[in-house]
C-alpha cells in the first residue's frame, strides 16, 4: 500500500469479512452477539447469563482451530510481547472487558454495525486509551 | 451436538481463521495501528471495515426476522444507557490493548499458532475476569 509498506490491506479485507460472516451467523442462527470477552467469561463460568456454557465453548474453541487451520495451510506471522507483558495486558485486558460489558468484537464489531450508542461510547473509548498506551510507551522508551 | 452449537462452532471457526488472515494475531500488527503517531500500519481499519459489512447487512435481515434460525428469540444486549462502568471498562480495556497488542479474541485463536505466550495471556486475562467478578459480585448479571 503506498505510503504505508506493511500494511497487508487485501488480507486485512478478506480476514475481516471473515469475521463479520462468523459474527453473522451468531446473530441471525443464534441470535446472540458474538462478543468473545463475554463468550469467553461465560464459557468458564465466570459470568451469569442466558448463554449456554456449551454454545460458549463451542465457539470459544473454534478461534484456535480457525487459526490452526490458517497456520497450517499458509503459516501465521506473531510477534508476542514478554511474560510480564502478557500477564499484565491479559489482566487488565480480563478485567475491564467484564466492567465495560465488551472488547473489539462485541462493541466494535457487532456493537458499531447496530448502530449500538452504548458500543459507539465503548469503541472510541478503547481505541483512545490504546493510542495514548502506545504513545506513551514510546515517549517513555518502553517496549512490549 | 445441537444446531445452535454446530453454528456456534462454525462461528468461531470463521472467526479465527479472520483473524489469522487478517494479520490481527500479530500483537506487532495490532500495536502498530494504535501507534498512529509513529510508523502507522492501517490494516486493522481494513479488518474492521471488512467486517462490519456483513453485520450491517445482517442487522437489516436481524430486524425482518421473527425469531434467529436455531434460537426461539433474540437474546440481544441495550444499546443505549451510558454509564461509568462502560466508559471506565472501556478505557481499562483499552490500556491492556495498548500494552501488548492483544484483545480476546486474537489471544484465544493465538492458543494454536503461539501456545506458551498466547497461554499466558488467556489465563491472566480469565483472573482479570475473576477479580472483576469478585469485586461485583452484588451487581446483577442480567443482560437485556
Amino acid at each position: 500500500m503506498p505510503g504505508f509498506p506493511q500494511a497487508a490491506p487485501i488480507e486485512g479485507l478478506i480476514g475481516g469479512l471473515l469475521i463479520g460472516l462468523a459474527a453473522a451467523i451468531i446473530l441471525l442462527g443464534n441470535g446472540r452477539i458474538a462478543g468473545v470477552s463475554g463468550l469467553f467469561a461465560r464459557a468458564f463460568g465466570i459470568s451469569s447469563g442466558d448463554t449456554p456454557r456449551q454454545l460458549a465453548w463451542a465457539f470459544i474453541a473454534g478461534l484456535p482451530i480457525g487459526a490452526g487451520l490458517v497456520e497450517l495451510v499458509v503459516g501465521v506471522n506473531a510477534n508476542f510481547p514478554t511474560p510480564p507483558i502478557l500477564i499484565i495486558a491479559g489482566a487488565i485486558v480480563g478485567f475491564g472487558t467484564q466492567l465495560g460489558s465488551g472488547c473489539t468484537s462485541g462493541h466494535g464489531i457487532c456493537g458499531l454495525s447496530r448502530l449500538s450508542k452504548r458500543s459507539v461510547f465503548a469503541t472510541l473509548t478503547f481505541m483512545t486509551a490504546g493510542v495514548i498506551t502506545i504513545t506513551m510507551m514510546r515517549l517513555l522508551g518502553l517496549s512490549p | 451436538m445441537t444446531r445452535e452449537n454446530v453454528l456456534a462452532l462454525l462461528s468461531g471457526i470463521f472467526f479465527g481463521s479472520g483473524l489469522a488472515i487478517s494479520g490481527m494475531i500479530d500483537p506487532a500488527r495490532v500495536r502498530a495501528f494504535l501507534d498512529v503517531t509513529g510508523n502507522w500500519d492501517p490494516t486493522l481499519a481494513f479488518v474492521m471495515g471488512g467486517a462490519l459489512l456483513p453485520m450491517a447487512v445482517a442487522w437489516q435481515v436481524e430486524k425482518r426476522l421473527r425469531k434467529p434460525l436455531a434460537s426461539n428469540y433474540f437474546h440481544l444486549p441495550p444499546t443505549s444507557d451510558i454509564d461509568w462502568r462502560l466508559i471506565s471498562g472501556a478505557a481499562i480495556f483499552g490500556i491492556g490493548w495498548g500494552l501488548a497488542g492483544i484483545c480476546p479474541g486474537p489471544g484465544i485463536a493465538a492458543l494454536a499458532v503461539e501456545p506458551i505466550s498466547a497461554l499466558l495471556f488467556v489465563l491472566a486475562m480469565g483472573a482479570g475476569m475473576g477479580l472483576h467478578r469478585l469485586i461485583f459480585k452484588t451487581r446483577s448479571f442480567a443482560r437485556a
